[in-house]
């Protein structure tokens, strides 16, 4: 590549709103500052390398004041798809859903149908573990080989937010070396939950996301 | 609950008595349920509060996420709401053209014949593998957005994803281009993660 539309490129940044504010926090309308909003996904191998852990993390940019007070919406359904044929659509989907302090969690299951619609899927494997709140330390559940957490965490994403908008503004030409992390001090709503790894396709490899549904 | 069914019982023998009587059984039925949250002498106690539990009704999308920053970077804006609600399987037929326009805004020596990143993709390779915003995980070993080595195996909490997106696309074919846009120079996180479950730092 060369570098001779450099400048041109950088213009159009504004235009696209390239890294808007970063990684899913506040990527669209709809959702964005909502009970809703996703702002992560992770996908990884857990500390037993049977299992695979998956985070979905959603209410962004949380101060520790407003964390304190921050909930789940009981109206949001968090789903994460698993598929294992390659062909993108979810053949597993792992289900949490908030009621009065608890997560309740259901699946791996094979879903009732797919796409943009779900219902709750309560005749799957059904888990629970209490919400953890701001300043306890961790509660974990565990079920059936699995373990689950529900709860305030520090937000795991870190990028140079600011020194980008700079550079979006016309005022600095590139990152500074070092940068510094704009999501410091900033806190997520997590749900992660690990499984083992012969409940979601055992080998190869499988694509995953996570969706966030409300309650119609 | 077994108190319950006999009050319906009486109140189906005598249904066709006196409507005062069918209030007063109606009543009777609000009360026992009212107080059925003290009956914890119940062995099946848990099954019964599970059981009362609403999970009923129909769940409509409202955002998804696979790959990081994917709806931020590569949609316009004003189909960032359309890119939420569109499945996977059908992303890259609706998206892929735009995302190879939004890149080739972005970083204009994709628009250029033959023009790659180190991974080796061209603007429309590039966006077709993006398009479809699911996250590739390997199910065998290591799992990370890209560790030098290894690439797409999943996303890792310390991967440094940013950095990794604007290498792919600022940095040309050797991760050497337009090195002040191509790494933001945070490369980790603000706490150290955890090894062990839940994984991520307490909160601040």
């Amino acid at each position: 590549m060369k570098n001779n539309k450099l400048i041109l490129g950088i213009a159009a940044l504004a235009l696209v709103g390239f890294f808007m504010i970063s990684a899913d926090h506040i990527d669209a309308p709809a959702v964005q500052g909502g009970s809703s909003d996703i702002t992560d996904f992770y996908a990884f191998q857990g500390e037993n390398t049977n299992n695979m852990v998956f985070v979905a993390n959603v209410q962004g940019l949380l101060s520790p004041s407003a964390t304190a007070t921050a909930t789940f919406d009981e109206n949001v359904l968090i789903e994460f798809n698993i598929d294992t044929t390659g062909d993108n659509v979810e053949d597993f989907v792992i289900q949490a859903i908030p009621r009065d302090g608890k997560m309740y969690f259901f699946g791996p299951t094979v879903p009732t149908a797919t796409g943009l619609n779900s219902a709750i899927e309560t005749m799957a494997t059904q888990s629970v573990v209490d919400i953890t709140n701001y300043g306890s330390s961790a509660n974990v559940a565990t079920n059936a080989g699995m373990s689950f957490f529900a709860g305030p965490r520090d937000d795991p994403f870190f990028f140079d937010f600011a020194q980008y908008s700079a550079i979006i503004g016309g005022t600095a030409t590139s990152f500074n070396n070092p940068g510094s992390d704009t999501f410091a001090g900033s806190n997520v709503m997590s749900v992660v939950v690990e499984v083992p790894k012969s409940m979601i396709g055992a080998s190869g490899t499988i694509n995953t996301w996570v969706e966030s549904k409300r309650k119609q | 609950m077994r108190i319950l069914n006999r009050v319906h019982e009486l109140n189906t023998v005598d249904m066709t008595k006196t409507i005062k009587l069918v209030l007063t059984t109606l009543l009777m039925t609000i009360l026992i349920m009212s107080c059925s949250n003290d009956d914890d002498n119940n062995t099946n106690d848990d099954n019964n509060t599970q059981n009362q539990i609403d999970f009923s009704g129909t769940f409509a999308q409202q955002d998804q996420m696979g790959r990081p920053a994917v709806n931020t970077v590569f949609v316009s804006s004003s189909s960032k709401d359309m890119f939420n609600i569109t499945i996977p399987s059908q992303q890259n037929a609706a998206f892929q053209t735009m995302f190879q326009t939004n890149l080739e805004a972005l970083s204009p020596a994709f628009a250029n014949p033959g023009d790659t990143n180190a991974l080796g993709l061209d603007s429309a390779t590039f966006t077709g593998l993006l398009a479809t915003d699911v996250l590739n995980v390997s199910l065998d070993g290591t799992t990370t957005f890209f560790d030098g080595t290894n690439v797409l195996t999943g996303r890792a909490l310390a991967d440094d994803v940013i950095t990794v997106e604007l290498l792919l696309i600022f940095g040309g074919e050797d991760f050497s281009e337009n090195p002040g846009l191509s790494n933001d120079n945070v490369d980790a996180n603000d706490k150290p993660f955890l090894t062990s479950f839940p994984y991520l730092a307490a909160p601040w």
